[in-house]
């Protein structure tokens, strides 16, 4: 079969192009999150003490650093979903958590006593966290990779990593509905580690099945 | 492009071809470069056409289509100099300076698509053939081989995201 030919068969099936990417990758993280949110529930659930502690500052400060994690990371992955796509300005939204973060450290450290400071940043919860972080963040990373295989990413590993920083940051929310650490120095401490294992996952498979 | 999808296949046809020549020139001049042999230039070409097809939806609609085509020529450029062991040194020129290029296909190029068209499900092959080779439209092809239009547009949508997806593999 020659160039032309070839040209024929592909011209026969001109039209109706699949949905864009970002629509279906916002679906598939909703359809993702709401797996993890019911494996959540059918698990840990939330913590006894949640009306209490969701007045807390410390507590909702969660909330908001997995969210600024969340929202760039998928801004970017579905936008590099395209092979003429540069990264741009958004990349250095993907400092925002880490900057959040270390300002809540300095914060928390003015506010709380030296002598607890270690006591605080190791928790009670270290494990649970590193444990449920990853693991619910993975139905929402498979949707998302699943999604992305129609998507043409220029690179691949990247792509993968930015899904798993999405699903990182989901996952997170879910889960920190459960953690009963709130100081900001448990969370700079383990939250990221957590989200760094989602991304190193993200990035393998990106360059597993990302690859057109 | 926008035509194109909008489900016009003269358009489509003519966009294609004016893809493939540039495509064609691009890909020889790489190779030339990094001195690998022009084997396989039309193998580049066909697996460029088919990922313009089968990636269509990432096409972000602007006013101009050839920033997106030739991310996506360079993309398998540089995939099949890898493949070919080609260190990626050279530079690879822009989409833009070769379009329209005055290249003519080699007739005497072997093709991996025909290759791995024999992979795919007899009934896929023989639509792909009859629509591509035999020039039959899609309503003929429906009626030879006793199935609705619908079917057959399924069949040849599916058999080229196979046929593009099987390139990849056929690499790995």
């Amino acid at each position: 079969m020659n160039t032309d030919n070839l040209i024929q068969a592909i011209a026969a099936d001109a039209g109706s192009p699949m949905p864009s990417i970002p629509k279906r990758a916002l679906a598939a993280l909703a359809v993702g999150g709401l797996v993890s949110l019911a494996l959540f529930l059918a698990t840990a659930g939330p913590r006894a003490d949640i009306d209490e502690a969701a007045t807390s500052v410390r507590f909702l400060l969660k909330y908001v650093d997995a969210f600024a994690l969340l929202i760039p990371a998928m801004v970017l992955c579905w936008r590099l979903a395209r092979p003429d796509a540069k990264p741009g300005a958004t990349l250095a939204g993907l400092a925002a958590p880490l900057v959040l973060l270390a300002l809540a450290v300095v914060v928390e450290m003015s506010l709380v006593p030296s002598d607890l400071w270690m006591k605080k940043l190791i928790g009670t919860n270290l494990l649970h966290c590193l444990v449920f972080i990853p693991l619910l963040a993975m139905p929402p990373l498979a949707a998302l990779i699943a999604v992305l295989r129609d998507g043409a990413p220029a690179n691949p590993a990247l792509s993968g990593a930015l899904a798993g920083a999405a699903a990182a940051g989901l996952s997170a929310m879910i889960y920190a509905t459960n953690c009963t650490d709130d100081s900001p120095l448990f969370v700079a401490s383990w939250y990221p580690l957590a989200w760094a294992v989602v991304i190193g996952i993200g990035a393998l498979a990106g360059r597993r099945w990302l690859v057109w | 492009m926008r035509a194109a999808i909008a489900g016009d296949q003269a358009a489509y046809r003519r966009l294609l071809a004016d893809i493939g020549r540039s495509v064609r020139a691009m890909a020889r001049s790489a190779f030339s470069r990094a001195r690998v042999g022009d084997a396989d230039v039309e193998d580049v070409v066909q697996e460029t056409l088919l990922a313009v097809h089968n990636k269509r939806h990432t096409w972000d609609g602007g006013p101009r289509v050839a920033p997106w085509v030739g991310a996506i020529a360079r993309h398998k450029i540089i995939d099949a100099m890898r493949r070919r062991g080609a260190r990626r040194a050279e530079p690879i020129e822009d989409f833009e300076a070769v379009l329209a290029a005055p290249e003519g296909e080699d007739p005497h190029a072997f093709s991996d698509v025909e290759r791995l068209l024999t992979k795919l499900p007899e009934r896929s092959q023989d639509i792909v053939r009859s629509i591509s080779m035999n020039g039959q439209s899609i309503s003929d092809t429906a009626k030879r081989l006793v199935m609705t239009e619908v079917a057959v547009r399924v069949a040849l949508h599916r058999a080229l995201k196979a046929l593009g997806e099987t390139y990849r593999k056929s690499i790995a």
